[in-house]
């Protein structure tokens, strides 16, 4: 094995505020999975601190690390990453579990946050019997049910064809509207459109860090911040 | 802590992993199934012989002494002891009048021998002499008829008392009573029948007896019987003090100088209960090495059929994980696993072992009791929750990261 360090990330600084709806973009070996899985509490920062809620994060321990993750952050993976043998009510279920809610309570988050995202009638349907739009929306409900500060997105259009991944796009678009924290990790620029804030990686450091050029034509008023369009 | 629907999970994971393993999961439980099945056999198999063993030591009675030419289960150099002087009537007589710790003693002789009835004949029949006091120093009950009589030892009377296989072999549908009976050509008259009595733990029928004078002894059957005279002790907390007043008694009797050993044995219960601990330990410690072995080749079956399941579920660790389950989590997920494959193969060994003690049954009794399969239950879960320990605490350790990544 190689002795040499080698830093994924370099002297980034970043902030996002509660409601943000933001891209993160760079090609591969940009640092873009490590900020993603630094974002999701799913590793600490070698150096340097992070924020979550005021909270600093770099210093917890695994337990503590896996009920932030429980409690803030709902993963939305590319390869959706349900669990094959259950459905999606148990699967939707999963967080509420680890996080101890009572089974009747459960099964009723689980069953509006399905209802959510328009899958009211496949609770019973295991993932091999779901399209690959009705998982990633699976997928979304169960990042939803827990109610988390961050809804963290990584690559979530890459196994979808175009279609299917606008209808994916638009709910996004919807539950950002709605006030949620949003962040995606892509490549692909159709993707990073929909945010409102674009951060570009490379190289382990924040190359751009701009409003998205929809939001740079539409006039601001003395520096705030302009609602996002209704798509 | 975990909360209940946390277990619940983890138990509903265990047994969809299970089912989606059944072959895999069977065939690995193997080792600890035989070794279920022996440590239940070896508890059944000494239960059994306990119960018996407790059954037929009665009949000799702890409050007894049986002064004897040898020491039960001794070691003593054979060639040393064989010369020993018989036990003599003499001796009986004078210990009877000596002893004063003595609540009775009696004097005894038997041999197999051949009881003819008629045209029946029974072979191999425990023919023994006694004396009128022996039906209180070996605590016998009598069915039908009576006991000797003082007079009818002293005087040696032709009669016998029969043992109750004996009694119904030769006098199904009839009254022994007042027949009479050959021993060895010699006539005696039937005048009384024993109570049941079962069978010694060696598998010896102590019914298939008869019972005459031991006055006969000598002039019937042996030119110098051996004797043995049973003494029953007034008091069987003072058994130790009765047998050194005994001692002390057969050496003046026999003449032995001080400094010399005894040239004869005083027996009690005891040694056959040192015998029996003596048996049941080696059937306990054979069984014990057996199943301790087999657990252990089981319990590494278990630990690598637990490695591969979580190399296979690698994905769903790091997706759990994601989502909030903590390492107890993980952890308990696969021991609960681990748990119930051994749980399974518990209750296997135990459905294995049921007809086998069925079959030993015929030999000695032996049951099954509900605290043996408890305990087999409890040592196959252990054995499953000690296996699958490593695996579970390995992935509990997995860096969700990596796992994720895994396919």
């Amino acid at each position: 094995m190689g002795s040499e360090v080698v830093h994924a990330l370099r002297g980034v600084s970043l902030d996002i505020g509660k409601g943000e709806y933001v891209a993160i973009m760079g090609p591969s070996g940009s640092g873009k999975s490590t900020l993603m899985n630094l974002l999701g509490c799913l590793d600490t920062p070698s150096e340097g601190e992070f924020l979550l809620n005021d909270k600093n994060v770099a210093t917890l321990n695994d337990n503590q690390l896996a009920e932030i993750r429980n409690r803030e952050i709902g993963f939305v993976f590319q390869s959706f990453n349900l669990l094959p043998r259950s459905d999606a009510l148990h699967n939707v279920e999963l967080p509420l579990i680890y996080s101890g809610v009572a089974k009747g309570e459960r099964r009723e988050m689980a069953r509006s946050a399905l209802a959510h995202v328009g899958l009211e009638n496949r609770m019973h349907h295991r993932p091999n019997e779901l399209s690959g739009g009705q998982r990633q929306r699976v997928a979304i409900a169960r990042a939803l049910v827990n109610n988390p500060s961050i809804v963290l997105a990584d690559e979530p259009t890459g196994n979808l064809d175009s279609r299917t991944g606008e209808e994916i796009l638009a709910l996004f678009d919807q539950l950002s509207r709605k006030g949620n924290t949003i962040i995606v990790v892509t490549h692909e620029e159709e993707v990073a459109l929909h945010a409102r804030r674009v951060i570009r990686l490379r190289d382990g450091l924040i190359a751009v860090d701009e409003l998205n050029i929809r939001y740079r034509t539409a006039p601001t008023v003395g520096g705030g911040i302009s609602p996002p369009p209704i798509a | 802590m975990i909360t209940t629907s946390e277990l619940r999970e983890t138990f509903l994971i265990a047994v969809a992993a299970l089912r989606a393993n059944v072959l895999r999961s069977g065939l690995t439980t193997l080792g600890v199934v035989i070794g279920i099945v022996t440590v239940t056999l070896m508890g059944t198999a000494i239960n059994g012989l306990n119960n018996a063993f407790q059954k037929s030591i009665a009949t000799l009675g702890s409050d007894t002494l049986f002064i004897q030419r040898f020491a039960w289960f001794s070691n003593d150099d054979w060639r040393v002891v064989r010369n020993r002087r018989p036990m003599t009537m003499q001796n009986a007589r004078d210990v009877e009048r000596m002893a004063t710790l003595a609540a009775a003693v009696s004097v005894e002789s038997n041999f197999g021998g051949t009881v003819t009835y008629d045209k029946k004949k029974a072979r191999g029949v425990w023919i023994m002499g006694n004396t009128d006091r022996s039906i209180d120093v070996r605590g016998l009950s009598i069915a039908k008829g009576r006991w000797f009589s003082p007079a009818e030892i002293s005087s040696a009377r032709n009669v016998c008392v029969l043992g109750n296989y004996l009694a119904e072999r030769f006098f199904p549908n009839q009254s022994p009573l007042g027949h009479r009976v050959k021993v060895n050509e010699i006539q005696y008259e039937v005048v009384g029948v024993i109570d049941k009595m079962g069978t010694f733990f060696t598998g010896f029928n102590m019914d298939n007896q008869i019972v005459i004078p031991v006055t006969r002894f000598e002039g019937d059957f042996q030119e110098r019987p051996d004797y043995q005279i049973i003494v029953k002790v007034k008091d069987v907390t003072r058994l130790d003090d009765a047998e050194e007043e005994l001692r002390g008694i057969m050496r003046k009797l026999r003449r032995i100088e001080p400094g010399l050993p005894d040239d004869f044995a005083i027996n009690r219960q005891e040694a056959f209960l040192n015998f029996f601990r003596a048996v049941g330990g080696t059937i306990a410690a054979v069984g014990l090495f057996i199943t301790s072995l087999s657990l252990f080749v089981g319990g590494i079956g278990i630990m690598n059929i637990m490695f591969v399941s979580v190399a296979e579920r690698t994905k769903e660790i790091g997706i759990r994980k994601a989502i909030g389950a903590k390492r107890r989590s993980i952890l308990l997920q696969f021991l609960v696993e681990a748990a119930l494959i051994t749980l399974f193969a518990g209750i296997l060994g135990i459905l294995v072992a049921w007809p086998l003690t069925l079959v030993i049954n015929q030999f000695m009794a032996a049951q099954m009791s509900w605290w043996l399969v408890a305990i087999a239950l409890l040592v196959s879960v252990l054995t499953g929750v000690i296996a699958g320990f490593i695996p579970a605490w390995r992935a509990s350790n997995l860096d969700p990261v990596e796992a994720l990544r895994a396919e």
